[in-house]
């Protein structure tokens, strides 16, 4: 082909002035939490990029994170499925079913052996094979095994890909475990979130897009531009934690006054998220400007972190050893008070009065 | 009953300032001493910023707005307005849904994205070449 | 493990286990020392009976005379810390929750910013009382290992609170999980050191009182 497939010369086509491309490079700059005087660089690398194929595997899940997905603003599910993406393979939005689909899929996969990008959502069971959730026949361990082997890249999108999420949690009868306990040998993203904000999802796609490469991970390979500050940290109700002003009850005078939420169970300053300043709903607000605290969706193990509602100084489970720890307690020293006491009594039995005599001899 | 009959009383949180909007009135007077004195342009994305409830409103009101509104239709109507305080424009960039996509503050002489690019005056000349080299319409 | 597990383990089994020790421990040694009784004292009290036992409480709650201005750091540092510990400890929103959701129990605190204070007030007596310690030759030949373990014990839960709740040195969650971890090494150690003290001290001095009420002389 004599004209390479890049993203500018497609717009172009489609009657898009360069100053509406550049409008789009701003919001995508916005988008990826990149300084805003970046555009005219991402206007220059997309100018140049390449349509990558994108396959998205769906296992254990709840659809959470496909619907966030499709909430996002910016770009338009439309225009990144259509425009900056190669949308293969994807359940919940593909016309597709059957065989054709499988097939499909297949063949994208052959295709571009080594180059597509593959999104996980949902935990994948491992109990007894992995039968508990399958695809076509195939169950969610082989058919990640199968498909990692020719990702570029491999993102985890929502808590459950990422850490293994709901069902992972006590007594996680299926075995689920993340995407990263089973696939060792790729590039791996985790955009944790149950669900994680969508323009966190779009923004990291576009990362990609934009520069051909992953963006920067933390500890937990959770992209730093949106993962790098705790709630707490970001949080404007931040003053009233310093001030030591907590709402104490729902509804009540301090919540009322838009107080810290901490007494009421917020996980915010354990929580690794960009909530506070993303915000949800195209910036509408989050959960601590709602009113409810912060429930620790976008860390590993957060069902199991000891209650929603019960503050980080309050015990995570109820305290069952008190009982049979006092009783133990009692009954040793009981026992060794009867041994002091016997002590007590055979020393004064074997007490022996002494005369001023016995002390001459 | 329909949803439009259930009656909705939309109580205002009231403006409490977690310091927000000094700030960034702070960070404005240094960008505007750096275009003086080298023409550098500086660019404030306002999303990223954790407002409090009406913090952005406040800001708004106290840049006000000034000599200049333009608007741009590209993929979606964006708003550029030249604040009270010339050399600092607020950019709202909106898609075709409406949705808000980018909100900038710019201090700068004029924003890039209301020069026309050369890309597009180069597109341009060609079409009005394309026009004037046809034969003009007979007037019969 | 990784930090989040951390934190739900210290205050779930974690927690469970300290208590649970403690509880133990303290019924253990109050019943060891309780049920050791005495022989019935025969002598006649001098005051009201018990009078001396309040008497001696107070008493010797102040320093003995002569005894400030001999070794002042031990009297000021002393009150200092354990004041400053109890404000701490007893006031602050966060404990306060904690005691509320054990045993149902809830009163006010005092605001964030005083307890700040009062806790660097407390480290820095504790850190006077230390060095006092190991300078002082009287104070550094009578000290053993437990008593620079038990200063310990007690110095960390103070410090690691404080970092954690000022966001230093570890990332919060990490941070508040160790605070949690100290307290509960000084919960389990509590009664089998000198920290035992904690439940025993007005008790002794309120027996000692009594039985120098029925001796020769008042004391």
């Amino acid at each position: 082909m004599a004209d390479p497939d890049t993203l500018e010369k497609r717009l172009a086509q489609q009657g898009i002035s360069r100053r509406a491309f550049l409008k789009f490079c701003t919001a995508m700059a916005t988008l990826m939490a990149l300084p805003p005087g970046t555009a005219p660089a991402i206007a220059a690398a997309l100018a140049k990029a390449k349509r990558p194929s994108v396959i998205w595997l769906s296992f254990q899940e709840c659809t959470g994170c496909t619907e966030s997905l499709t909430r996002s603003y910016s770009p338009t599910v439309e225009s990144l499925i259509f425009d900056m993406i190669s949308l293969d393979y994807h359940h919940t939005l593909q016309a597709a079913s059957g065989f054709g689909a499988e097939k499909s899929r297949e063949d994208a996969m052959k295709e571009s052996y080594g180059k597509y990008l593959l999104l996980v959502d949902g935990s994948i069971p491992t109990k007894d094979g992995g039968i508990y959730s399958t695809i076509a026949g195939t169950t969610n361990l082989d058919m990640l095994k199968q498909a990692a082997k020719g990702a570029a890249a491999i993102i985890s999108v929502g808590t459950c890909a990422a850490f293994g999420g709901i069902p992972k949690a006590n007594p996680n009868p299926t075995g689920a475990v993340a995407v990263s306990d089973i696939v060792k040998d790729k590039p791996i993203v985790n955009i944790s979130g149950c669900p994680p904000i969508p323009a966190v999802i779009t923004g990291v796609l576009a990362h990609y897009l934009t520069f051909g490469a992953l963006p920067e991970l933390d500890s937990l390979n959770r992209p730093k531009a949106f993962y790098g500050e705790t709630i707490h940290d970001r949080c404007y109700r931040r003053p009233f934690y310093d001030q030591g002003k907590f709402a104490k009850t729902f509804d009540d005078e301090g919540a009322r006054n838009g107080w810290c939420l901490f007494e009421l169970g917020c996980k915010g300053p354990v929580t690794h998220n960009a909530c506070a300043t993303t915000k949800w709903n195209g910036g509408a607000g989050f959960p601590i400007e709602a009113g409810h605290g912060c429930l620790g969706c976008s860390e590993p193990d957060f069902w199991d972190a000891g209650g929603f509602y019960k503050a980080l100084s309050m015990p995570a489970t109820p305290l069952t050893l008190v009982t049979g720890a006092a009783v133990t307690g009692a009954a040793v020293g009981v026992g060794i008070s009867i041994a002091n006491r016997m002590k007590k009594g055979a020393a004064k039995s074997a007490h022996q009065t002494a005369t001023f005599t016995d002390l001459e001899k | 009953m329909s949803l439009e009959n259930i009656s909705i009383k939309v109580e205002t949180a009231g403006v409490f300032s977690v310091g927000n909007v000094n700030a960034l009135l702070s960070e404005i007077a240094a960008g505007l001493a750096k275009v003086i004195a080298t023409g550098e342009t500086t660019v404030i994305d306002l999303q990223s910023l954790p407002f409090a409830p009406g913090e952005y409103e406040q800001l708004r009101q106290t840049l006000g707005q000034g000599e200049v509104t333009a608007r741009i239709e590209a993929i979606g109507t964006s708003e550029v307005i030249e604040t009270r305080c010339p050399g600092v424009w607020w950019l709202t960039h909106c898609n075709i849904e409406g949705d808000i996509v980018a909100d900038v503050i710019e201090i700068t002489a004029i924003p890039e994205i209301l020069k026309s690019q050369p890309e597009d005056v180069c597109a341009g000349l060609d079409r009005l070449n394309a026009m004037l080299s046809q034969p003009a319409p007979r007037n019969d | 493990m990784n930090a989040m597990q951390f934190l739900a383990w210290v205050r779930g089994p974690g927690l469970d286990i300290s208590v649970g020790i403690l509880l133990l421990g303290v019924i253990w040694r109050l019943l060891e020392i309780y049920t050791l009784g005495r022989k019935p004292d025969l002598a006649p009290a001098r005051r009201r009976a018990g009078a001396s036992g309040w008497h001696t409480l107070y008493r010797r709650s102040l320093p003995a005379p002569g005894g400030l201005s001999r070794s002042p750091i031990s009297y000021v540092g002393g009150y200092t810390f354990h004041i400053g510990l109890a404000i701490v400890v007893f006031l602050f929103a966060p404990h306060i929750l904690l005691a509320s959701s054990l045993v149902g129990l809830s009163w006010p605190g005092l605001p964030s910013p005083v307890i700040d204070g009062v806790t660097v007030i407390t480290l820095a007596a504790m850190l006077v009382m230390l060095f006092d310690r190991i300078n002082k030759p009287v104070k550094r030949y009578l000290s053993t290992f437990e008593d620079y373990f038990t200063w310990a014990l007690t110095f960390l839960p103070v410090l690691t609170g404080y970092l954690a709740v000022k966001h230093l040195l570890l990332p919060y969650a990490t941070m508040l999980a160790v605070h949690i971890l100290c307290v509960e090494l000084l919960l389990i150690a509590l009664p089998f050191t000198k920290l035992f003290h904690a439940i025993t001290v007005f008790g002794s001095r309120w027996y000692n009182g009594q039985i120098n009420g029925r001796r020769g002389v008042p004391v």
